[in-house]
Parts: structure tokens; sequence; C-alpha cells
């Protein structure tokens, strides 16, 4: 049985293409998990939310590709 | 807008006292060139060595390519925004030093830069093989900041090629180009668009549209010509095999073929801007808005270019699909990334409406380059630039490297005649 | 035996070479000497520059239950009589019987580093398995079509005995296999663009460059029920590195991936992490590595119990021009390794 394994990619439709089942947006490809224009703590709290979505993605059953956009 | 372009053949390149062009051979005053390259005091150091085709010599790390111009009448000056003034270029009449190219090499800011091999296995990848280079090697001062490092080379790059050009200011041209858009009256010329999307993401990954960095705009139409006389200049440096050099910009090969049909077979109506943006609602937004462009100039076919791999290939599919529903019918340039064997998917994104499509090469073919007996720059960044790895290097200086690391080998402005077919 | 003529050897089923039908299915590998069946009509259209030496033959079902054996013992049977080329088959739409040509010529191929051939209709499912490694010849989709089939595999064998140079599929007549090779073209790229353009326009047909690929599907894993006991490793394609990029993995077309400790780390800073990644703009995640690699949330997150633990490596590979070949090796290695060590679920982060 495999590993479940969420993707965090800002380019979702190259997420979809290549075939990754659970797939959270991310900020853009630079900085994916995060956002340089925003103060410290706020960046660091959007990185969190982005996290604690990709878990719950791994927690959720999906039967085909996902993107966990809430 | 009427554009003359005033060609003079340059075949040699020797330093002599005098900057100046005669007989077709470009002479370059070393000590002036280095000088002003030195007047940006991010710069230590500067040095200019000559390369010309058929010699053997390396140039390594590349980071712009820029060919000579001046701008002999008409508005505007050369490269409006950046070192020139602003002001509508495209018109009047421009002399060009063709066979003749500026190449700025130094110490790398990224892995984005490359290597032109002047003869050898490694010459037929790159058009810069081809030219006579006048290289200018540039070394910034300790500490400076990468951002701070790119833009010291570009502009010194600009500055040092529209320097060579004034010599070629008052040179009667080989030949006269002219470039009208001239009125069709046959409407059964199918109308035929340029959709051309520049790199936007970064250090090392942008471009200048009249001196606009190309993250800000959005996608916009442009006249040819304004293509053709400098409006756009590379900042980028994603693979050395699919950036385009400045050289690449003013030469664009599909505005090229386009203006060569025009009237012929085909009605050219102008050039749509875009832009590759890092983030998804910015694909999003420049390929909508770029594809409503085309639209509105009522375009009935386009072509569309690229920049760079990997992300950049869903804007060429959003592109392509956004037109498609608009009943534009489009024809792609892409280059391939197919692994060294060339026996994996050769794009990151793929759309079923992409069914005509123009491969120029799989940038990951691993060629053997002999050593050469100068090198132009520094081989030892050979290990570490896109396309090279760690051994790559032999101890005699041979190098084993992907074409990905060559200068142009397969930019997707389509000027090579690299392709890649199906085994 | 002429002197110079090219040697073939031949591998057929049971049924083929006469042997019987389904009930001699489980014959093991054998070889007779010369031609057999329709190795008789391909001998007969390869006239006298090429001979059949020998025909190696198996029952489908013994092959189907022992593939790897039963190739090798092929070959074992077959370089005795020093073939220059091997053909298989052709076995139409025969599932047991396509594989087992496939498997012979891919490992005749491998071990004796001689051009192999075979036939297959275009759905046998050994197409897709084998069409990378051996050359396929389009056939029908059964026995009817083997009067037609053998003289354009003879006519494959002829040329791979001669040894002269295979040209594109469509010329030569064999299901491309998938491979891009470069070459120089007689126009640019732009001049092809336009005409190719025109074409499509006036609605004649043309020939695209490059058909869009198709990527595989994997099924999706199984959720994980309980986060608060789950071990979560963390992999990025992003290139996050510590300083110095001890490993030297590429900026681009990566050859390798690598696990780094994170025991005891909390967040990724400038001054011992960096990024290698040659395709984006490394300002941001040089500044901060965790804006590519997570690190601090997902620790923090370990603290507060809302995970089990946060497995103490992270594995890394730069996705700049990565061959999706080299992707599909380090996913599967990594998850190996993750798996061994009872990951229960991954984050991968991209850029």
């Amino acid at each position: 049985m495999g590993l479940p394994v969420v993707h965090v990619a800002s380019i979702v439709p190259i997420s979809l293409t290549v075939g990754a089942n659970r797939i959270v947006p991310a900020v853009a490809i630079p900085h994916p998990l995060g956002n340089p224009e925003l103060p410290r703590d706020e960046e660091r709290a959007l990185r969190l939310n982005l996290v604690k979505k990709a878990l719950r993605a791994l927690q959720t059953e999906v039967a085909e590709q996902t993107v966990f956009a809430e | 807008m009427r554009l003359e372009l005033g060609i003079i053949e340059i075949d040699d390149v020797q330093f002599g006292d005098e900057t100046r062009v005669e007989g077709g051979t470009l002479f370059v005053n070393k000590e002036e060139l280095i000088d002003l390259a030195l007047q940006d005091d991010r710069l230590a150091a500067a040095d200019v060595e000559l390369a010309r085709p058929g010699e053997g010599v390396r140039i390594i790390p590349v980071k712009d390519v820029i060919e000579p111009r001046v701008k002999v009448s008409g508005p505007g000056e050369i490269f409006p925004g950046m070192i020139g003034k602003v002001g509508t270029v495209g018109s009047g009449s421009t002399n060009v030093l063709r066979g003749a190219a500026l190449v700025t090499v130094g110490r790398i800011v990224g892995f984005q830069e490359g290597l032109i091999d002047m003869s050898g296995p490694g010459a037929p990848y790159s058009p810069f093989s081809r030219t006579n280079n006048v290289a200018l090697i540039l070394h910034p001062t300790a500490g400076l900041a990468p951002h701070a490092h790119e833009e010291a080379l570009r502009l010194a790059g600009l500055r040092a090629a529209a320097y060579l050009g004034e010599a070629g200011k008052d040179v009667a041209p080989d030949e006269v180009e002219v470039y009208e858009l001239s009125p069709v009256t046959d409407a059964a010329l199918p109308r035929v668009a340029y959709v051309h999307p520049l790199l936007a993401q970064g250090l090392l990954h942008d471009t200048y549209l009249y001196g606009v960095d190309a993250k800000k705009i959005l996608p916009t139409l442009i006249h040819p010509n304004e293509v053709m006389d400098g409006a756009i200049v590379s900042g980028n440096c994603v693979s050395a095999c699919d950036k385009h050099t400045t050289y690449h910009h003013v030469n664009n090969a599909v505005i090229h073929e386009l203006y060569r049909r025009h009237g012929q077979d085909l009605n050219f109506i102008g050039v749509v801007i875009t832009n590759l943006m890092v983030t998804l609602a910015g694909k999003e937004r420049a390929s909508d808005y770029a594809s409503n462009l085309a639209k509105l100039i009522g375009a009935q076919g386009a072509i569309v270019t690229n920049e760079g791999f990997g992300n950049p290939d869903t804007d060429l599919m959003m592109l392509c699909q956004k037109m498609k529903g608009y009943g534009i019918e489009t024809v792609l340039i892409t280059d391939e990334f197919a692994g060294r064997d060339g026996g994996s998917q050769s794009l990151a994104d793929a759309t079923p409406e992409a069914s005509a499509v123009i491969s120029v090469g799989n940038a990951n073919e691993v060629v053997a380059l002999p050593p050469m007996k100068r090198t132009i720059g520094d081989l030892k960044p050979a290990e570490v630039i896109a396309g090279g790895f760690a051994g790559c290097m032999a101890a005699d200086g041979g190098l084993n490297v992907e074409i990905q690391g060559i200068m142009g080998s397969t930019c997707q402005l389509g000027l090579g005649r690299l392709t890649a077919r199906g085994y | 035996m002429a002197e110079n003529k090219y040697r073939v050897v031949h591998y057929l089923n049971q049924f083929f070479a006469q042997i019987g039908g389904e009930d001699k299915a489980n014959v093991p590998p054998l070889v007779r000497e010369g031609a057999v069946g329709p190795g008789r009509a391909l001998q007969k259209t390869l006239g006298e520059e090429g001979e059949i030496v020998a025909t190696v033959v198996c029952g489908d079902g013994y092959f189907a239950e022992h593939i790897e054996a039963a190739a090798e013992k092929v070959v074992e049977l077959a370089s005795p009589y020093q073939p220059d080329v091997f053909v298989a088959g052709p076995a139409f739409n025969a599932g047991r019987y396509g594989v087992a040509c496939g498997a012979s010529c891919a490992a005749m191929s491998a071990k004796l580093a001689i051009p192999v051939v075979t036939g297959l209709y275009e759905e046998n499912p050994a197409l897709d398995l084998y069409r990378k490694q051996v050359y396929i010849i389009p056939t029908a989709d059964s026995a009817r079509g083997m009067r037609e089939a053998i003289p354009r595999m003879a006519a494959f064998v002829h040329k791979l005995g001669l040894g002269q140079e295979i040209g594109l599929p469509q010329e030569e007549g064999y299901f491309p296999r998938g491979f891009r090779i470069n070459q120089f073209a007689d126009r640019t790229g732009a001049e092809r663009a336009v005409d190719m353009l025109l074409l499509k326009l006036k609605g004649e047909p043309f020939q695209t460059e490059y058909p869009m690929p198709t990527f595989e599907r994997v099924p999706p894993s199984a959720a994980i029920k309980d986060l608060r006991p789950a071990t979560i490793a963390l992999v990025t394609t992003g290139g996050i590195v510590p300083l110095g990029n001890p490993d030297r993995i590429e900026a681009a077309s990566a050859s390798k991936f690598a696990a780094y400790s994170i025991a005891g780390v909390d967040d990724l800073t400038p001054d011992a992490y960096q990024t290698c990644h040659g395709g984006y703009d490394p300002v941001y995640a040089n500044e901060d590595p965790d804006r590519v690699l997570p690190l601090d949330a997902a620790r923090s997150l370990e603290r507060d119990g809302t995970i089990g633990k946060l497995y103490d490596l992270y594995y890394v590979t730069v996705g700049n021009a990565t061959s999706i070949a080299n992707a599909q090796k380090f996913g599967q290695a990594i998850a190996e390794k993750l798996k061994a060590a009872d990951v229960d679920g991954v984050i991968l982060t991209s850029t």
C-alpha cells in the first residue's frame, strides 16, 4: 500500500497533469509556503495554515485527483 | 511605422587604437571599452577578449549576448528606457553590425549562465559560434548583492554594445532591409498575430519592456518594429539553452518570418506581449488578457513562443486553450526536456488543443565537448551551471554537458534549426 | 551455409512451432535447428543474405509463470548460435505470447547487445511494456494477418541484419518507442512554425513535431485516520540543502536526491541552509528556507500534538528539468525508505 502524499505547489495544472492525487495550492513559485510582503509573524501564520491544510488533505479519503482549495 | 535596418556585414574583429568599422572589420579600443564598463562602481575590474568563428575558444560563463546597433535617424534611442531615453523606437533608420556580438562574461550570479564554443561539436548548437564576439569580462566588487550584480552586468553589456554600435553610425550599409506593415488588401489572407510571452519570474528570470520590469505589466500590444529596434531587453538566464538573449530579441525569428510572408501568404496583424508569472492567478490573468487581445485585434491564427521550461509550459497550454476557445488556431514553439535518453515526457503540462507544435530540440541531450585551446572567462563554473553536473569536466578541460548549458541551443523563438523527432 | 550471411534466431510459442495447442502451453524452452513454422516464410523473404539458424520455442503458459527465468533460458539457448539478429513472433493480440516475445527480445538485447524485433497488434498489453526496449512492428489482431506481417517483419530483420540505420517510425513501419532524438532540420523553427500555421488555417493536414504526452496515474493512497500518533515526513523538490550543498545536487537535471537530519532543528535559517535549485529566484528561499521546506510550521504542529512526530530526516532534490524517469526513480526510492521507517504520510513541496 502506498504512502499518502500531499503536493503543496503553486502551479496546480502541472500538479494535476503529472498525476498528484492530493494537491494544496501554494503561494508562488519562489516562496510556495511564504509571502515576503507580509510581516514575519503573519507570514508564519500563513505557513502554519498551509501545513494544516496539507495535513487535512492527508486525512481525507480521495477517489481521484483532488485540489484542496479551501 | 517604417524601419530601415542598415546591415553592415562584419566578418572580423580586432583590437585597434580607435573603435571603428573598416572593410568589414570591427576594430575595438580595449581601454575605452574597459573604462566605459568601470564607470559603474559596482564593477571592480573588466577585461575584453575577442573570439572569432572557427577558433579553438570556449567562452564561459556567458550572461547575455547583444548585437551592436546604432540609431542613425528617426525617433528613439538604443535600448530605450534602459540606457537610452524612453521614447518609441521602430522607425527611422538603425545600423546593425551584423556578424558581431557583445558577450557579457563574468562570475556567475546564479546557476543559469552558459557557454559558447567557437568551434568543434558544440559550435552548431549556438548561433554565437558564428558571430565575431567581443567578450566583456566583468568582475563585481566584493560582497555585491545578487540583484545589483545582475543589473551591473546587464547595463554594462547594453552600454558596451551601444558603444560598439556607434562605430557603424556613418558607415554605408551593405544592404538595407525595410520593415513596414503595409495594409493588406487581399481579405483572403489569414490574419496572424504573434503572441510573445516574456519571462517575468525574479532574479535572473526577468525581462524589460521599454525599461519596465515585465513582472509589472499586463499583456499589451506592440508593433513588431519596436521589438526589432530594441524595446525588449533580457535580464534573464533561466538556462542558457532557452533564454532569449537580447540578441535573440532584436532578431526575433518569428517576427522576421511573419514579416517575410506578410502580404503574400498572410496578414501579420501585430504582436501581443504577455508575461510568464510565478503564481497561478498571474498565469490565468495573463493568458486571459493576452487571448482577449488576440481576439480583439481579429487574429484568426497565432504563433506562440515561450521562454524557459517547467512552469511556463502551463502558460503555453493556457494560451493555446483560451485562443482555441475563441476560434484562433495556434502553433506553439517549445523545447523539450525529455531526459538524457530522450525517453521521458518532454513537457510539464499538456492540453489536447496543442495539436500543432514545433519542437526546437531536447535540451537534456548530452554532448562531449573537447578541451579548447583558449577559455575566455572561467571554466570552473561548468560543473554548476544548469546542464552541467559534478564530474562533467575532465582533467584536460573537456566537458560532458547537456546542451542545456549552451547559449541559445534550444531558443524557442525559432532562430535555430535544431529539432527533436520521435523514434 | 554461405559465408557473410547474417545469422537470425527466431522465437515462437508452442502453437506456431507446431508442438501443440493450449495442451502444450507448459512446454519449457527448447531449441530447434533452422526455421520452423512461420519462420520458413520469414526465411524465404530474407533470401540469400540472412539465415534463420535456430528457433527457440517455449509454451505460453510456462513463460507467463516464469517470465524472468524463461527469458534467461531463451538467451542461454540462443547464444551458442551466435545470432546477429533476434526476431520473435509475431504474436498479434495474444497477451501471454506477446509478453514472451517482448521479454525474450529485451533479454536478448540486454545480454547479447544485438538488435531485436517482434510484431504485435496495437492493443496487445505487451506493447507498452516493451516498446522502449524492443522494435515492435504493427500487425493485425490475429494470425489471419500472418501473410501480411511476414514480409514487413522480414524487411525489418533484413535492415537489422545488414546493420543499417533505422529511421523514423512512420518511415520504417514500427511503433514509436518514445525517444526524442535531436537533429538539425532544413529550416528554422520559425519558418516551420509559420508553414504549419498556414496549413492548419487552410484545414490542410500537417504533422505536429511533438504529440502531447500522457502521464501515468497512480491510485490515491488511503488517508491517515488519526494524525495524533502519525509520523509525517517532509520532502521537497525545491532544492533546500545544508549551506554549501554538500552532496552537490545539481541546479538542473538533478541526478540524485539526498536526506538530511532535522532532529532537534526547529527552524531553517540562512546561516545553515540554502537553495541549490536553479529554476527560480533564490532570494526568498535563501532569506528563509522555511518558505520552501516548512520545517518551523511542521515542528510547531509536532510540539502541540497535532501530529505525533515529524520524521527526523527530510528528503530533497531539485525539480528543474529533472527527467520524469529520474523523478520516478527518486520517488520510488524515497518512498521505500520512508515506508521502512514507518512514516505515515508525506508533505511534498514544490517550487
